[in-house]
């Protein structure tokens, strides 16, 4: 088992800390500033398909943890760019593009062996794929931007592989599409072009590529999206596509800081202090500043 | 008797019969709109109506003041009955209890509860059973069976707006016929309302292909405990700053109240098969659900039921549950037509190399309805039984499932109890369910030793304490065999930020803090006639 104790040392009871994962996203809401620079420990502990659960270091790379999952016909639902960490992914919590079957980031962590701000290790959550003991720790940790804990070592949730899959684009309307295909892993729209992701059984697949075929969409690699995001607020800019459903729009530009209530600020801002008086995590950093 | 009466001069405020409101700003189908609907809760509480009268009590004064007299009760016919839920936990006590209408009147309980230093309890329809609504010292009781309008339902977008006292199965039965619906299917849908499921993180059979509650709820209006109303996460993907949605979900009423939850419909599947298998011993069972996990399949649901259930059940329901069997195993496949005859067959597969001894498919809906309705009528069935029962919900590595069964049977049956078993097999979430009769003396120490080893051996098999019921009062003593000190501190930093003052729901889920007044557990348990 993964030892959390030379993780508790490195960050210790006192000064400005923060971790670095792959550094993909290291300026989502806002600049790390001067700060004593940590990683999170590495490697796959154990993985058990039958469980559908994997122990990992939140060090290890996105890639590295796809890779030992393929080989055993399973995926997880953390997306990233190459070089992207489990803790970053877990920390930035953005959904992956296949959330409609995969899920979302938010149900993939199950457990987290974490350091706290006085310098302690505590751990959230449980090995379990159900668990209800005591508060949601895990739901609070994904997409805090590393603000509230320092993630060490995380037990995730996994899934099987689709046997098949296929992605399909045209100038289709939205709607038509939507009515045409069960639980697609993903939609998006450009404002002309309707693309989908449709996964699942062999044969399954292969009656929807069939059936969008007939409605005119055509079999398309995997689309690359524009590297920021935004919230959906009805409109889309020039160069953008919208994640259908997940409220998400990928575009060129960055997005401007989005409006939180005030109340949600406040209630926020709590949450950091209960957990970090000191500000000692990522300082620099606020996720109310993240927009999508 | 009701303070109305008992108090002559009319000085009270009055508020006359208020309609529910559609107070919906969304984009709303216009079809949908024209359903929504108000059913008033039908508990006789006997309030006389139009009758004004000083009140001596100042907190219920400002209570009647902010509500109107017909909905703030203070009787004792009332108190007792809100002053317990599911649980096997006695000796709770409500304060005055309020029945809420809209946002603005569960604020103005909180606000009006804290202004006084007392606390208050969240209550949906009371089915919880950790004791999660069970009332310490006579805090203000919050009940929302009244919030329980459909405000809108969008297709499109495949969401609903709902008020927290909507009973689950209402909700499916609304969307019936839309090809969508709400996922969390537990076994007490019929009575649990959806703002309990949010509290409590419920499951249900179904959850295991797809999730439990907290992945079906985008936004949640609340309540907080310092009367704040605050709006957390959003109709679509994530909001700014934390996930409060996430932390709210599951806070089993101590993190304040929720009073209007957007949730998430899933479609319909094109293709359901129903399969039912038998085996000569429960080994068996367990061992095919790790089997099937690890083949790649996961069902829509995979739920064991042992001998004794099948015994208890059967005559009732005529499921067609083999009386000879050890355990039977309910395996429901969705999706597309290809996938899912594909995996029929290897189920039976799987099945066969387990010591499956049938494999019986559902030919049509009706069998399938009456496979389910013997799984889902299990707790009442086993009422006649014994008149009480004790239940647990740990969950286990799916792996370990046959191993600890068997120590399960080992420790109830060592001392003298008998054990019934009907779970969430897929997901390793146990159910034992020790039943017994409280008029036998000294029997409730032995079936509280067996719960608590129960937990022993769940913990050390690497499980946790509860996969869906909570924690509450019940299975706070047991927070300290999964969790540390320090994440014991954690959680209650989580608590804290949202509660600052300790007064939402006190003295539940840690162990840490206030006692809960004079509770105990059980005197008698519920006549089990729930379905
Ligand atoms: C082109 C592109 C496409 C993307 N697409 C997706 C997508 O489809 N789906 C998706 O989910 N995400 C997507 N992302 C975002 C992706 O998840 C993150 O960029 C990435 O995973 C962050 O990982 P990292 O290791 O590089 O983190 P870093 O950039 O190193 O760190 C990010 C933040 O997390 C904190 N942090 C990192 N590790 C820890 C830890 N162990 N404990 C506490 N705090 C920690 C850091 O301090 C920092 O604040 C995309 C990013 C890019 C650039
Ligand atoms: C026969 C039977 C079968 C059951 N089967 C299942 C099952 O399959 N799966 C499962 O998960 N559970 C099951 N349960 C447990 C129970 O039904 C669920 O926990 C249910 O969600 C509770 O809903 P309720 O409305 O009865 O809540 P209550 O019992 O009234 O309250 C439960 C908790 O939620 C809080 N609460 C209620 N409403 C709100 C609100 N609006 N805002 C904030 N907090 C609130 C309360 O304070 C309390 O802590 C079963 C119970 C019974 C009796």
């Amino acid at each position: 088992m993964m030892n959390l104790s030379q993780l508790a040392n490195d960050v210790g009871e006192v000064g400005a800390v923060c971790v670095r994962g792959g550094g993909t996203r290291w300026d989502v809401g806002g600049a790390a500033g001067d700060v004593q620079v940590v990683m999170a420990p590495t490697g796959i502990d154990s993985f058990d398909p039958a469980e559908m659960t994997v122990v990992v270091g939140a060090g290890t790379t996105l890639s590295e943890l796809a890779d030992a999952l393929a080989a055993r016909g399973q995926e997880v639902a953390l997306d990233g760019p190459p070089g992207a960490t489990i803790g970053g992914a877990l920390m930035v919590g953005r959904s992956p593009l296949r959330r409609g079957r995969l899920g979302e980031v938010a149900d993939v962590l199950l457990q987290a062996d974490c350091v706290g701000a006085d310098g302690q290790v505590f751990v959230a959550g449980g090995p379990t794929v159900k668990n209800v003991s005591g508060y949601d720790l895990c739901r609070l940790l994904v997409g805090s931007l590393g603000t509230l804990a320092v993630v060490g070592r995380v037990i995730l949730r996994t899934r099987p592989m689709p046997e098949d899959s296929a992605w399909m684009s045209g100038e289709v309307p939205l709607k038509v599409v939507l009515q045409s295909v069960y639980r697609p892993a993903t939609v998006l729209w450009d404002g002309r072009q309707t693309t989908v992701r449709v996964e699942g059984h062999g044969a399954d697949v292969n009656n929807e590529v069939d059936l969008l075929g007939g409605l005119g969409l055509e079999r398309v690699d995997q689309p690359v999206l524009p590297r920021e995001r935004d919230r959906w607020s009805g409109f889309l800019p020039s160069g953008g596509v919208l994640e259908v459903g997940a409220g998400v729009v990928h575009q060129l530009e960055r997005p401007s800081p989005p409006a939180v209530a005030a109340g949600v600020r406040v209630l926020g801002d709590r949450m950091r202090e209960a957990f970090d008086p000191r500000r000692r995590f990522n300082p620099g950093r606020d996720p109310h500043r993240v927009a999508a | 008797m009701e303070s109305a009466e008992r108090c002559e001069p009319a000085v009270g405020v009055i508020r006359s019969g208020i309609l529910p409101e559609v107070n919906s700003t969304k984009r709303v189908d216009q079809d949908w709109r024209s359903t929504v609907r108000k059913r008033i809760d039908g508990i006789g509480l006997g309030w006389i109506r139009g009758k004004t009268a000083v009140i001596g009590d100042p907190l219920e004064r400002d209570l009647v003041e902010a509500l109107g007299r017909e909905r703030v009760v203070t009787g004792s016919g009332a108190r007792s009955l809100y002053s317990r839920d599911g649980s096997v936990t006695r000796g709770g006590s409500a304060g005055i209890v309020c029945f809420p209408e809209t946002t603005d009147d569960v604020a103005a309980c909180v606000t009006v509860a804290v202004s006084h230093g007392r606390a208050f309890v969240a209550r949906g329809a009371g089915t919880g059973l950790s004791g999660g609504a069970v009332p310490c010292d006579e805090p203000v009781m919050v009940v929302t069976t009244r919030m329980n309008s459909i405000y809108e339902v969008d297709l499109d977008r495949r969401i609903a707006w709902v008020g927290p006292g909507v009973v689950n199965l209402d909700l499916s039965r609304h969307l019936s016929g839309t090809g969508l619906h709400f996922a969390p299917d537990p076994s007490s849908q019929q009575a649990c309302t959806i703002g309990g499921n949010v509290a409590n993180n419920s499951g249900g059979p179904h959850c295991l292909l797809y999730g439990v509650t907290s992945a079906h709820v985008l936004a949640i209006e609340v309540v907080l405990p310092d009367g704040e109303v605050v709006l957390l996460g959003a109709e679509e993907g994530r909001s700014p700053g934390y996930d409060l949605r996430g932390a709210f979900v599951g806070g089993e009423g101590t993190l304040g109240i929720a009073t209007r939850i957007c949730v998430r419909l899933t479609e319909d599947p094109p293709e359901v098969a129903t399969l039912l298998l038998d085996f000569d011993q429960i080994e068996g069972a367990a061992d095919m659900v790790s089997a099937v996990i690890a083949s790649g399949i996961v069902p829509a649901a995979l739920e064991i039921m042992d001998k004794r259930v099948i015994e208890a059940v059967e005559p009732f329901v005529e499921a067609g549950y083999p009386l000879d069997a050890a355990a039977v195993l309910i395996v429901e496949l969705d999706g597309l037509p290809d996938g899912v005859a594909d995996a029929i067959e290897r189920i039976k597969a799987i099945g066969l190399d387990h010591g499956a001894r049938t494999v019986r498919v559902a030919k049509d809906d009706e069998e399938r309805t009456r496979i389910w309705k013997g799984r889902k009528n299990a707790f009442g069935a086993i009422a006649v039984i014994k008149p009480d029962y004790y239940l647990n919900d740990t969950v286990i590595p799916r792996t370990r499932l046959a191993e600890v069964l068997m120590r399960i049977y080992e420790v109830v049956e060592e001392r003298q109890l008998m054990v019934m078993n009907v779970f969430h097999a897929g997901d390793g979430n146990l159910h034992p369910l020790i039943v017994f009769d409280a008029r036998e003396p000294g029997v409730m120490e032995r079936v509280l030793e067996a719960g608590e080893e129960i937990v022993r051996i769940s913990v050390e098999a690497g499980g946790v304490l509860s996969g869906e019921h909570g924690i509450g009062l019940e299975k706070k003593r047991f927070m300290h065999m999964q969790f540390s000190p320090a994440d014991l501190e954690a959680q209650d930093q989580l608590r804290r930020a949202f509660d600052v003052r300790g007064l939402a729901n006190p003295a539940k889920v840690l162990p840490t803090g206030a006692s809960c007044g004079h509770v105990t557990n059980l005197e008698r348990a519920p006549k089990g006639t729930w379905v």
